[in-house]
This record gives C-alpha cells, sequence and structure tokens, in this order.
C-alpha cells in the first residue's frame, strides 16, 4: 500500500489548488470574407493602426461562416500575421470539418455557431438570425452621483439610468439600455452580451465613444452637429445609427 | 468639531500648496486654530511658501516612524496666531507614509485643532491618496484649462471611492471647487475655460475663484501666505473662499473684468 500523500506545504490552505468556473466574456469576432484576397492583412492592418489601444492585445474569434464552402487556408500562418498586429485570436466559430482540422493543428480553440458575436448575413439575410437574449433579464441600475473619469460603472443584467454627469474617461456598461439624463462625456457601452436591440440616450453627447453590442464609433466620426444634443443611438445592422430627440 | 480638509488636484503647479498655505492662514486669521501638513514627501514645498523652512528640525515621516512626538515637529507660525505646519521629509518617499501612521497623527491633531489642512501631492498614486483618505472635506484645485478640468474630475472619482469615508459607507466627503490663476483677459478672449464651463463639467459648488495676480507668487517667494498682502485680489478672494468655508454666504468677486475707466488706466501705467 501506498504511503499516505505528505502533507501539504503550511502556506497552502486550500483543499484544492485550483476552482473552475465558468465565465462570460465580450470578445471581438473577424469575420474572414475572403481570406486570400491580397489586399486582406493590409486593410486590416490599417483598421488595427487607427485604434491602436482599442485593438491591443484583443482577444479574438475568427468567424469562418462566410468561408464554409471554400477549402481551408494556413490557418498557423494566418494567426502569426494577426499577432504581429498584436491580435490574439484564441479560436474559430462556424468551422466546417476540414476548416477545423486546419484550426485544431494551428492550435484555436473550436466555437460553437457564434451567439451575440455573429455579424447579420447580408447575403442570405432570410436566414433567421441567432435568437437575441430573451429579453432583459435582471435588475436595473440608477446612479444618481456623478460618474467622474476613471471609474467604471457596469450593470451586467440590466438598463442602466444616470442622473448626473458622465465625465471623460469614464465607462458606462451595461447588458440593456443605457439612459444619461445629462451630459454623456466618457464612454457607453450598450448591449455588451450581445443584445443589439439596446440602445443609448443621453441628454448632451460629448461622448469618446458609443457601442452598441460590440459595434462602435469614436467621438471623431460622430456627426459634429449632434455634439451637445440629446440624442438616441441605436444600432442597424453594422452601423450605429444616431438621432436628436426633442 | 475637528474638521480634516484636503486639498488636491490630480495636475501638479495648479496651486495646491498655495491654496492650502493661503487658507489654512485664512483660517487662522478667523480665529481657527489650524495646521496645514505636508504630504509631499520628498519635494517639500510648503514650509518654503510659508516661509518656515529654516525652523524645521523634525518632520512628519519622523513622528510617522522614527518616535519622535508631534509637538517637537509642529512648527508655529510667528505671523498668525494659531497657524501650525507639519512639514515633510525631503530625503524620504512616499512609501514613508503609512496609513496607520498617518491616521495617529491625523486622529492627535483632531484632538488640539479646528482644522487640519492636507496638503497632497500631485498625482494619484501613494502619496495623494494619503492625503485625501481620511479627510471630511476636499477643495479640489483647478486651473480654467482641460487637462487640469480632467485630472480635477478623475480626482473626484477616487475622493468619491477611495477614501475611509467612502469604505465605511459614512456620508460622501464634502467637496469644494476651487479656480485658481483665473485669467480674465485670456477667458474673455477665449483662451482659458470660463467658470461656467468649468463647474458644468466637475458639478460640484464653488468655493472660490482665485483671479491671476502676481502678488501670489511674490508672496510665494518670500515665504508668505498670500492672505498677509490683505490689498492684492487673490489674498481677498481666499478670505472670501475663506469665509464660505466657514458657512458664510460671500458673492463671488473678481470673475469679471473691471471697466477700462481712464482712472485705471493711469493706475496701470505708473505701475
Amino acid at each position: 500500500m501506498q504511503p499516505p500523500p505528505q502533507s501539504r506545504p503550511a502556506s497552502d490552505h486550500k483543499a484544492q489548488p485550483f476552482q473552475l468556473r465558468g465565465s462570460v466574456h465580450t470578445i471581438l469576432c473577424l469575420r474572414l470574407l475572403a481570406p486570400t484576397d491580397p489586399e486582406f492583412l493590409p486593410l486590416l492592418r490599417d483598421k488595427v493602426a487607427h485604434s491602436p489601444d482599442f485593438f491591443r492585445d484583443a482577444p479574438l474569434v475568427l468567424d469562418l461562416a462566410p468561408v464554409a464552402d471554400t477549402p481551408p487556408i494556413d490557418l498557423a500562418a494566418f494567426v502569426a500575421e494577426l499577432r504581429r498586429m498584436r491580435l490574439f485570436p484564441i479560436g474559430v466559430q462556424n468551422a466546417t470539418p476540414p476548416w477545423q482540422e486546419a484550426a485544431r493543428s494551428a492550435g484555436l480553440a473550436l466555437f460553437g455557431a457564434g451567439g451575440s458575436g455573429s455579424f447579420p448575413d447580408r447575403a442570405a439575410s432570410a436566414r433567421a438570425r441567432p435568437a437575441p437574449p430573451a429579453g432583459r433579464r435582471g435588475a436595473g441600475l440608477v446612479i444618481t452621483e456623478p460618474v467622474r473619469g476613471g471609474q467604471q460603472v457596469c450593470c451586467p443584467e440590466g438598463d442602466l439610468v444616470v442622473l448626473a454627469p458622465v465625465g471623460h474617461g469614464a465607462e458606462l456598461v451595461a447588458a440593456g439600455h443605457i439612459h444619461v439624463y445629462g451630459p454623456l462625456r466618457g464612454r457607453a457601452f450598450a448591449g455588451v452580451d450581445g443584445d443589439a436591440r439596446a440602445m443609448i440616450f443621453c441628454d448632451q453627447l460629448e461622448a469618446e465613444l458609443v457601442a452598441i453590442a460590440g459595434v462602435y464609433l469614436v467621438a471623431e466620426d460622430i456627426d459634429p452637429r449632434l455634439r451637445g444634443r440629446r440624442v438616441r443611438v441605436w444600432s442597424e445592422g453594422e452601423r450605429l445609427v444616431m438621432v436628436p430627440v426633442p | 468639531m475637528s474638521q480634516v480638509i484636503v486639498v488636491t488636484s490630480g495636475k501638479g503647479g495648479v496651486g495646491k500648496t498655495t491654496s492650502a498655505a493661503a487658507i489654512g492662514a485664512g483660517l487662522a486669521l478667523k480665529g481657527k486654530k489650524t495646521c496645514v501638513i505636508d504630504f509631499d514627501v520628498g519635494l517639500r514645498n510648503l514650509d518654503l511658501v510659508m516661509g518656515v523652512e529654516r525652523r524645521v528640525v523634525f518632520d512628519f515621516i519622523n513622528v510617522i516612524n522614527d518616535g519622535i512626538r508631534l509637538h517637537q515637529a509642529l512648527i508655529k507660525d510667528k505671523r498668525i496666531e494659531g497657524l501650525y505646519i507639519l512639514p515633510t521629509s525631503q530625503t524620504r518617499d512616499k512609501d514613508a507614509l503609512t496609513r496607520e501612521g498617518v491616521e495617529r497623527v491625523i486622529e492627535e491633531l483632531k484632538q488640539d485643532f479646528d482644522y487640519v489642512i492636507c496638503d497632497s501631492p500631485a498625482g494619484i498614486e501613494k502619496g495623494a491618496f494619503m492625503a485625501l483618505y481620511f479627510a471630511d472635506e476636499a477643495i479640489v484645485v483647478t486651473n480654467p484649462e482641460v487637462s487640469s478640468v480632467r485630472d480635477a474630475d478623475r480626482i473626484l472619482g477616487i475622493l468619491n471611492s477611495k477614501s475611509r469615508r467612502a469604505e465605511r459607507g459614512e456620508p460622501p466627503m464634502k467637496q469644494h471647487l476651487l479656480l485658481t490663476r483665473y485669467d480674465l483677459e485670456r477667458v474673455a478672449r477665449g483662451e482659458m475655460l470660463k467658470l461656467e464651463d468649468v463647474v458644468e463639467i466637475l458639478a460640484i459648488p464653488v468655493l472660490g475663484v482665485i483671479p491671476e495676480d502676481d502678488a501670489v507668487l511674490q508672496c510665494s517667494n518670500n515665504g508668505m501666505p498670500v492672505v498677509l498682502e490683505p490689498k492684492s485680489i487673490a489674498a481677498q478672494a481666499y478670505m472670501d473662499a475663506v469665509r464660505r468655508l466657514l458657512g458664510e454666504t460671500v458673492e463671488l468677486r473678481f470673475t469679471t473684468p473691471p471697466k477700462k475707466s481712464f482712472v485705471n488706466w493711469l493706475l496701470r501705467r505708473s505701475a
């Protein structure tokens, strides 16, 4: 019989050396429409160079749905190119068996059919979109104090309502809608679980960035005529629509 | 009831130490026993600005770490009754500040003083954090320019989340805005933010607006809190701020350009 295992060092107070838990992350999704196009990498590099902070070391899932019918490319080499741009591919979704094989040998994880991250398919828009999350699940959150630069307010389950100014450099994150009854000068991320029906409302739009279900606009791309106005933002397909509200 | 007030800003060079000295001196002139503590360990400016640098023997860090008694380190101002300075060390760094040590010193000062003014270092690192942690009120100093206002906003967030009051769930710290180096001509020309713009961004009540005034630099170079130059407009504006701090209602002055009269023009020429 084996002797009982040596007792653990005193510093190790836990019975188990690890904990295994589920967690949900919002991850960028790169949809490969024409990965063999010689312009693919230069164009992507351009895009990344535009917002380096946003993309730096960002984990990435490659969506292979559009290339399902084409033979797989050398994913390992492709991933190496992305790494060079400081993107961090971690897996693929919507992969057909030959692509799955390529992904495995490139060391990429296989994700199921994309849920929130999947893009609406213009070519086959008749095909049912993946069901958006059923209703807003949880409690909303009402903030009455100003949200200052450097602060992040997160409402992971419902709508976020702020009854005070949101400063430059502050971040609002909500699974549902975001309402700001005051100036919005920081960043607002609505529908972070992928709910593209979420909207952003604010009394005075001066935001650094607005995003709904991962589709974002930075201040520079926001129509200057909307600055300082009461605005509603929603997502339509792959773009954000902003209109002044009276 | 003793009040601990932190004078802070985030950004450097906006006038924290000048304001801490002026407000500390102003409170003492109003008959409140006041101690001003320099939290800028390693840089040490407060004793210079208050003109006591040649009388420093022991400092704040000695009291925290080296078993020196508080009364050995406190320096009594010779010009204003009831004004004391607790200088800091130039040879140590901010790691010498421990939360327990700072708490012990502040609690001891509260026994004896009506007001304890903590002159915070710039930045949002340990020194600034220690200066604000035990405060009951905060005076956020900002200049009428964008980066300074941004940093003030950031500091307000930290006051609301990282102070002892916030951690204990006590009523939030009272926050005051002190706008310094307000240059009326440059504001009028649109080169600097207007008072209203700053208030709109920071959304806290105004304690005072200190106009740009040469007397501030002169006093600081001479080791004199500017309130001791009562004719200067900066001194008057600081004293107004002190009155507001004590609960009086005082109308804002020096926020609109003076009328350019002939007499003014003559005065300016002769100056």
